[in-house]
């Protein structure tokens, strides 16, 4: 082994500028898939992460995925009964008998680690102030199950979600919609609901998400006080669930929604389309990547094959005096191998350096207020990755010439050479 | 008993049109002895030596190697007979030219292993002096003369002791003094350490050093051979 090592050195010291090239080759591969994949796993995780943190993890809304049974059918269950033209019944939206409901989601929480429920009841109304009316989302919640679900108590910035128990005709908004209907913590404002009822309501707490369109229209309520303005006592329109590992999400939602009927989406669901984005992109991500892996690899298989055209003498020489056909296929292999491990390392040493100067770019995400650092990824998975494949590839690369190279028959060299 | 004895040895090529290199060569070498193998260009000299060396398989015939019958090893068990027991030399030097003097001397040591690292560069160091290159051993074969290249080949085919050096017109390539120079120190192995050799040689001066001398014409030996029934 040490002799196979000595004598592969001596091959690639003799063609440094072609070694070094491979080298290049290899090195300029892992550290761009590292960059690359830093940065795109980096933001990978940073968009799930908003997600999973901005949006329930699940949601119960007041529908239905199937139509409902109809007594024709639970008359005659076994019978071929065909239903068309079905006509709804006009019913009021809305989970009714929502704390039954809340109860049997809270059960589940014994299963479940860190199962937490929290019912609303969203509507629209109207901010009338000064002369200036603004429409609004009115969020109507339970400050004490709210805290426990959603990050609107870490957005508050002036007061707390507790205030609406202390005050049950306080309101909060974001900071945006108070700049610009000039008001302020304290301050009373009249609501107008679409069902006609007005109501004074104190703003008892201010938040701010950064995101501008989302602090200018919600507002939060206490439940009992949103059900009164809309007219829609002991109703809420959905229920949201908070898990403490999200990746649950898909299975508990579905043993909600068989356990009370509604539908009950999850955060994977709401956000398929984006999750399937993100596959997208990491298939375009890990071609790219393995193409220049590949160009680098023709490169290595060049620089053997024509080591093991050169010494084709030596290799005569080697086999006379007794190598085997194995020693000198070694020979060649670890040729293949030390440029793939030294432009490895070369490499992860290139691509740490460029993932740190990537992490050090700051961005303005559009519609937020506040510049963030570019999201980067700094596991040792993708190092170990990047590295194993670099140097698999480096050692396939070299084996077909050095296979080549351990098949020459010393007698043909050595009848040529006279 | 032979150290080397081909019976009836024979190797054709078969392709396009078939050739008979080595036809029916009977051969016995016995320990000590200098043999050299003479006969016109293209009369299958090299071919015949090859066999002997186990660099080639006979299509016929059986070559024994110290008793021991070669005819049906496979390539690996020829390497390791030839890593063991033959040593070669050749007319060109066939040095590798990125190492040493000696380390080229210590790579068939260091293929076999048997010796420490230090017994191997001690080893190769002392044959290196023997053949008169103590002044020469760290230089590449670049820096070496035709004859110092040579007597190089010559230390290297000694690396692992072997009883048997096999050279292909060692002195083709030299001049008439290293050619000399080149002799005598086969000439002595084969006399003072008992070493068998057989070599390749049109060289008249040369081949009169020997004990005997194996004629071949046409692929056929016409005479030495040895004693073979
Ligand atoms: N691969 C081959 N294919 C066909 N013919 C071959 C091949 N190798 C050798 N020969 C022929 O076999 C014969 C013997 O060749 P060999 O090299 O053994 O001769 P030689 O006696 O060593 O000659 P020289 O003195 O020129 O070295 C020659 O006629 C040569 O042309
Ligand atoms: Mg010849």
């Amino acid at each position: 082994m040490r002799l196979a090592l000595d004598i592969a050195l001596s091959h690639l010291g003799g063609r440094r500028r072609q070694t070094l090239v491979s080298l290049l080759g290899v090195m300029l591969g892992v550290g761009f898939f590292l960059a690359v994949s830093a940065l795109m796993r980096g933001s990978e995780a940073d968009i799930i992460k908003r997600l999973v943190d901005s949006a329930p993890h699940i949601t119960i809304r007041d529908e239905f995925r199937m139509v409902a049974a109809q007594p024709a059918e639970l008359a005659y269950p076994s019978g071929a009964v065909a239903i068309s033209s079905l006509k709804p019944r006009n019913e009021p939206r809305g989970i009714r008998q929502y704390r039954r409901h809340l109860a049997s989601i809270d059960a589940l929480a014994d299963d479940v680690g860190g199962l937490q429920a929290a019912p609303i009841l969203i509507g629209q109304a109207i901010f009338s102030f000064a002369g200036r009316n603004e429409a609004v989302t009115l969020s109507g919640v339970v400050p004490s199950r709210m805290m426990n679900v959603s990050a609107v108590e870490e957005d508050i910035i002036d007061g707390s979600l507790a205030d609406l128990d202390a005050d049950s005709n306080g309101i909060i908004i974001g900071l945006a919609l108070a700049k610009k209907l000039s008001l302020e913590r304290g301050e009373n404002v009249t609501v107008v609901s679409p069902t006609g009822n007005i109501r004074a309501m104190k703003i008892v707490a201010l938040f701010s998400t950064g995101n501008v369109s989302y602090d200018e229209s919600q507002t939060f309520a206490n439940l009992t006080r949103v059900q009164a303005l809309l007219n829609r006592p002991n109703t809420a329109n959905s229920i949201i669930v908070k898990l403490n590992d999200a990746s649950q999400a898909r299975d508990v939602a579905a043993d909600v929604e068989r356990t009370i009927g509604y539908k009950s989406v999850s955060w994977q669901e709401a956000s398929k389309d984006l999750l399937d984005t993100l596959i997208v992109r990491n298939v375009i991500m890990y071609t790219v990547v393995g193409a220049i892996l590949l160009v680098a690899c023709f490169g290595i298989y060049n620089i053997i094959s024509t080591v093991v055209l050169e010494k084709t003498r030596d290799i005569a020489i080697l086999k006379s005096m007794g190598f085997h056909a194995d020693d000198i296929r070694q020979i060649f292999v670890i040729e293949g191998a030390i440029i793939g491990v030294a432009g490895s390392l070369l490499g992860i040493a290139m691509g740490a350096a460029m993932t740190y100067a990537l992490g050090q770019v700051e961005i303005q995400p559009p519609g937020s207020t506040e510049a963030i650092n570019l999201p980067v990824y700094w596991g040792v998975d993708q190092f170990l990755l990047a590295a194993s494949f670099a140097i698999g590839s480096a050692v396939m690369a070299a084996w077909l010439p050095a296979r080549k190279g351990s098949r020459v028959e010393p007698v043909d060299i050595l009848r040529g050479a006279v | 008993m032979s150290i080397l004895r081909a019976e009836h040895i024979t190797r054709r090529l078969t392709g396009e049109i078939d050739v008979t290199l080595v036809e029916d060569a009977s051969v016995s070498i016995e320990q000590g002895e200098f043999v050299v193998i003479r006969g016109p260009s293209g009369s299958g000299k090299s071919s015949l030596l090859y066999l002997l060396g186990l660099l080639d398989q006979p299509t016929s015939g059986r070559l024994l190697l110290e008793g021991e019958d070669t005819s049906l090893f496979n390539e690996d068990q020829r390497a390791d007979r030839r890593l063991r027991k033959l040593g070669f030399v050749f007319q060109f030097h066939f040095l590798l030219v990125e190492f040493s003097a000696l380390e080229n001397v210590m790579m068939p040591m260091r293929r076999l292993g048997a010796l420490s690292a230090s017994d191997q560069r001690k080893r190769a160091a002392d044959i290196l002096s023997r053949l008169d290159l103590a002044d020469h051993m760290h230089k590449r074969p670049s820096q070496l003369s035709g004859g110092q290249r040579q007597r190089v080949a010559i230390a290297r085919a000694l690396a692992n002791d072997p009883r048997i050096i096999l050279a292909d017109e060692p002195t083709g390539a030299l001049d008439t003094k290293s050619s000399e120079n080149v002799r005598d120190i086969l000439r002595r192995l084969a006399s003072e350490e008992g070493r068998s050799i057989i070599a390749v040689t049109h060289d008249l001066h040369f081949a009169e050093a020997a004990d005997r001398q194996i004629e071949i014409v046409d692929g056929r030996i016409v005479s030495g051979g040895g004693a073979i029934n």
